[in-house]
């Protein structure tokens, strides 16, 4: 059943148009999100894959819209795409030595890498595919900004208070670390 | 639309973000991959928040985006400590704890 | 202001636990939060504004000490008011009832208006209820959180009462103290800083209402430890000294914070309405009333154990404590003797129920805590033998005595324990600050070969070092004695005339109070003898300290002559009935949270063998220095320190046991050799050290002694069998390091391949698997 079916006054069982919109807006993400992230891993230049990464960013923003994210959505893409890729981007220009374009890779290395990596989407996938076959979405609508705010002020104020602090302390730390002394 | 193909995007994800911090030998790129794992994980979390209609999973892909600031800020900041070091962010170089 | 916990219901019809506290009494104790405050403020004031001021901080710390002195004083009058003249109303505890086989049960008797879950809690009619000895509780809500009120709060009562006046006195005067031993330092401002936060922490410590605050107050006194140890950190011993110090007792907290979380579900499930609390008082209450299954209480007293070993200096974790003498003097008197260590022992004093279910103290002989009390206190007192090095010397003193406490309290002697750290608190900080005060004088540590006939220079030092000494070593009628008598009376192994009763029989723990008792004489004589007796072997002008090292010492000195007269025992014929057992009275709680310990019986005839044991223990130290050394140094005509052929040199078994003290029983070792240095090198290097370190060290002690005995068992023994078994294991381990070594290759990324394909494959077969 979809997310925004019920709200449009469609019929969730036969579904209408906008699942099909939604299923639709999905794959095409999907299909984006997967050759950007392959494309990050694999360009040798390291600006392109930063930029890679905010499409994949981006992607999964729009995927959490999808899913009635809105909230976390909007985060993703303020703190994320905002600041997140910014300060890889500083990183990038203050440490490249050669204009962008990362060294060669060991081919033993990348073997390596493969394998694991290959072994694990089966693992991950089967495990998924066994599980969650025919489960299919039911939330009725769209979770608003207040719910999530009562929830983190009221029922995970202690996990929020240690976040505050850990940023706090990785403020701190990476202050010490890169500072020149 | 289905539980499952937002899983299974997200577990692609995550092993795409593997293969890179298995395979990239820059340093910022092992941490960009390292970002795509938690993007990958995100995913799962708010899917989950959909599926079984709470709100925890969106509250905790806050947190992981916190954290992940974090993690970027202090990550960021060893390699360039690394890179003032040594001239050079190549993981590979870096084998000071070889047995 | 109390917490939702607490049910207060009107009818009278049903009755919760009593849990002991009130929210009533004198303002003095409900606002016992004021007296940490004030050093807490004045820590913030030194911080910002000490180097601006005329004597750079010190008169703003000082005065907060002071302050906070005089309220403790009057919160110590306040309670022996309330104590004996309170008629408020009692807290209760509802609680869900745990049947023994474990499930939960909706009490019969319930009728329809009470709480299907829980058996309501109720006051008692004020009218019928004189409740003379309930302990004030005052808290206020922290935060919230998923239903659970975490709250701040104090928790005063006789125990607390007696802990501010303690940390309170003890600081003010090592603040006065500090003004000259530490005057003209380079970091003077922040000494007092940390002096003035360490003093409001450890207030917070004592009147902590609830586990969490503990907690929190429990690492803050690390931290000033810590800074204080360092306070010299230029010099590297001083910051290793500090580092040690702080990472030691991180391995005992991290035993706290897991008892504390224990505690924390523990008491959850049988309370209603809420998963957890964190109050002591309910935890107690819960303990007592066997509503926790054992074993629970016996992991987290185990847990809770290790935090005390930590932070009280008890074997095995105890080396941090001498080396933290590399801190300024007055700090080891304040922190490192009277007030901090004795952390361990509060907490086991406060979480009494906790531990006296948990360890099952009543009607046992041996437990756990009383083992490593015990233990403790041989370990240090032996140790203290052979340091040539005053504070040392009084080091391992502290961790000996410390080791008493924690024996008492394991077997049961709570009052004993107590009274035990209350007058150890005043005769060790006159010790210490002694010491100080002769070190300031010759500027060195070393009894051997700086000091020696101080008695003339430095008289006031030295008289009060004296009654210190003869407080510590426990000769009636000072301070030591009373205590001490009262833990081997309390350990209820004095048999032979018809028993002490007590809380077993713990006849080994006796022994081994005992033994305490003379090797303490014993080396206190040395130690005395050393510093102020013979002939000066130090250089340079040596006078008397000034007022400010002075005045401290006598007010100190003086309370370890009188602080043993507050707990005469029960039945002390000499004087009368209103005279006995004051401080038992006024400090031991009789109330819901403290379980029921039943008191031994001080017997005429253990006191008078105590008295001649330590006498005993002294005199033999006496023969031996003042008689022996004395003489052989005027033959020698210069000040000796020991017999040229003394016993270590002449006996192979007193030359090994000499060399085993020496090295501290290789505590050092053991941890810095085997234990550190096998977790940071990889699992070949381990077991190549375990093989250089432990193996050959082992040998080479066998081969020492073997070549006393004869050189035909070193030939036969050593040389073919230990040697043959040695390099054989050498050679295996050198083998397998080689192998290892490969997959070691440094490489943060083949690390993670192995890892994340290790995880994989681990979860591929989770999911066939299930």
């Amino acid at each position: 059943m979809s997310v925004y079916g019920e709200m449009a006054g469609l019929d969730p069982l036969t579904g209408g148009e906008v699942v099909v919109a939604q299923n639709i807006a999905f794959g095409l993400i999907a299909v984006i999100m997967l050759f950007s992230a392959l494309r990050m891993v694999t360009t040798r230049n390291v600006v392109h894959a930063a930029l890679y990464l905010v499409i994949v960013l981006a992607g999964s923003a729009a995927i959490f819209i999808l899913l009635g994210a809105e909230f976390v959505g909007v985060t993703q893409v303020l703190v994320y795409i905002g600041a997140i890729v910014v300060l890889f981007l500083f990183g990038i220009m203050l440490t490249r030595g050669a204009l962008g374009v990362d060294e060669e890779e060991k081919g033993e290395q990348r073997l390596m890498s493969c394998l694991v990596a290959g072994l694990l989407a089966i693992v991950t996938a089967g495990a998924l595919i066994n599980t969650f076959s025919d489960a299919e979405l039911t939330r009725s609508s769209p979770s608003t900004t207040a719910t999530v705010g009562d929830s983190i002020f009221s029922q995970f104020i202690i996990p929020f208070e240690a976040i505050s602090v850990l940023l706090l302390a990785a403020l701190i730390g990476a202050i010490v670390v890169a500072r020149k002394d | 639309m289905y539980l499952n193909q937002f899983l299974l995007l997200s577990a692609a994800l995550f092993a795409i973000g593997v293969y890179g911090v298995l395979a990239r030998r820059n340093g910022v790129l092992v941490l960009m991959s390292i970002e795509l794992i938690l993007n990958a994980v995100n995913i799962n979390l708010v899917s989950f928040a959909a599926f079984r209609d709470s709100i925890s999973g969106e509250v905790f892909a806050l947190f992981v985006i916190a954290v992940a600031a974090a993690e970027v800020g202090v990550g960021l900041a060893m390699i360039l400590l690394l890179y003032r070091n040594r001239r050079n962010i190549d993981l590979t170089e870096i084998d000071l704890m070889k047995g | 202001m109390m917490t939702e916990l607490f049910i207060f219901a009107e009818s009278a019809s049903q009755s919760g636990l009593p849990l002991g506290i009130t929210s009533g009494g004198a303002w003095l104790l409900r606002n016992a939060w004021l007296i940490p405050l004030i050093p807490a403020l004045s820590f913030l004031g030194i911080l910002f504004f000490g180097k601006r001021m005329p004597r750079k901080g010190a008169e703003l710390g000082i005065a907060a000490v002071g302050i906070a002195f005089v309220l403790a004083v009057l919160t110590g009058l306040a309670w022996l008011d309330h104590r004996d003249n309170y008629h408020g109303e009692e807290t209760h505890l509802a609680v869900v009832t745990v049947e023994h086989h474990g499930e939960i049960s909706h009490d019969e008797h319930h009728d329809d208006s009470h709480d299907e879950h829980a058996a309501s809690g109720h006051s008692e009619s004020g009218h019928h209820a004189a409740h003379s000895s309930l302990a004030v509780s005052n808290t206020v809500t922290w935060f919230q959180t998923n239903g659970v009120d975490i709250s701040v709060g104090v928790l005063v009562d006789g125990l607390s009462v007696m802990m501010l006046f303690v940390v309170t006195l003890v600081s003010l005067l090592v603040h006065i103290y500090s003004t000259d031993y530490v005057g003209g330092d380079r970091r003077y401002t922040h000494y007092f800083a940390f002096l003035s936060l360490f003093s409001a922490s450890m207030l917070t410590l004592v009147i902590s209402e609830n586990t969490l605050q503990l907690l929190v107050a429990w690492e803050l006194v690390g931290v000033c430890s810590f800074a204080l140890i360092g306070h010299w950190w230029e010099e590297k011993p001083n910051s290793d000294a500090a580092l040690k110090a702080f990472l030691t007792n991180r391995v005992g907290d991290m035993g706290l914070l897991v008892g504390v979380t224990i505690l924390f579900f523990a008491v959850g499930s049988v309370l209603p309405d809420t998963f957890g609390s964190f109050s002591i008082a309910a935890t107690n209450t819960v303990a007592n009333n066997g509503l926790l299954s054992h074993t629970a209480l016996l992991v987290a007293a185990t847990c809770l154990m290790a935090a005390v070993m930590s932070k009280s200096g008890q074997f095995f974790l105890h080396t941090w404590l001498p080396d933290a003498m590399a801190g300024p003097t007055p700090v080891s008197a304040l922190i490192h003797a009277a007030t901090m260590v004795v952390a361990g022992v509060f907490m086991i004093a406060r979480l009494y129920g906790v531990f006296f279910e948990g360890l099952s103290i009543g009607g046992s002989s041996i437990n756990l805590m009383a083992l490593v009390g015990g233990i403790t206190t041989l370990v240090g007192a032996s140790l203290a033998f052979v340091q040539r090095d005053i504070k040392k010397v009084l080091a391992y003193s502290t961790i000996s005595q410390l080791g008493y406490m924690v024996l008492a309290l394991g077997v049961g002697a709570w009052t004993a324990a107590v009274f035990h750290l209350f007058t150890h608190a005043f005769f060790k900080a006159c010790l210490f600050l002694g010491s100080g005060s002769v070190a300031h004088a010759v500027h060195s540590f070393d009894m051997k070969s700086d000091m020696g006939g101080m008695r003339k220079a430095m008289p006031h030092t030295y008289r009060t070092f004296i009654i210190g000494s003869i407080a510590l070593a426990g000769l009636p009628p000072l301070a030591g004695f009373w205590s001490k008598d009262e833990i081997l009376a309390g350990t209820g192994g004095w048999g032979l005339f018809g028993g002490t009763g007590g809380n077993g029989s713990y006849t080994l723990m006796l022994v081994m109070g005992m033994i305490t008792a003379a090797l303490t004489a014993a080396y206190m004589t040395r130690c005395v003898y050393l510093t102020f007796f013979g002939e000066f072997r130090g250089h340079g002008d040596v006078h008397e300290s000034g007022p400010r090292i002075v005045v401290p010492l006598w007010i100190l000195a003086g309370l370890a002559i009188v602080a043993g007269l507050f707990n005469l025992p029960k039945g002390f014929q000499l004087v009368p009935d209103s005279f006995q057992e004051r401080f038992g009275h006024y400090v031991e709680p009789v109330a819901g949270y403290f379980p029921t310990i039943s008191h031994a019986t001080p017997s005429w005839s253990l006191a008078i063998i105590s008295t001649l044991v330590v006498i005993g223990g002294a005199s033999a130290a006496w023969w031996y220095y003042f008689v022996k050394v004395e003489a052989a140094s005027k033959a020698s005509g210069k000040s000796l320190t020991e017999l040229p052929n003394g016993p270590t040199t002449t006996y192979p078994l007193a030359k090994i046991i000499h060399n085993i003290l020496d090295k501290k029983y290789y505590l050092d070792h053991l941890y810095t050799g085997i234990i550190a240095g096998g977790t940071k090198g990889p699992l070949a290097r381990m077991a190549y050290r375990f093989n250089q370190q432990v193996i050959d060290g082992t040998v080479d002690r066998v081969g020492e002694t073997a070549v006393k005995s004869g050189q035909f068992v070193y030939d036969k023994i050593d040389q073919l069998v230990v040697d043959g078994a040695v390099n054989t294991s050498g050679r295996l381990s050198s083998e397998a390091g080689g192998e290892l070594r490969k997959i070691q290759s440094g490489k943060v990324q083949s690390y993670a391949a192995i890892l994340f394909a290790a995880a994989t494959v681990l979860a591929g077969i989770l999911i066939v698997i299930v």
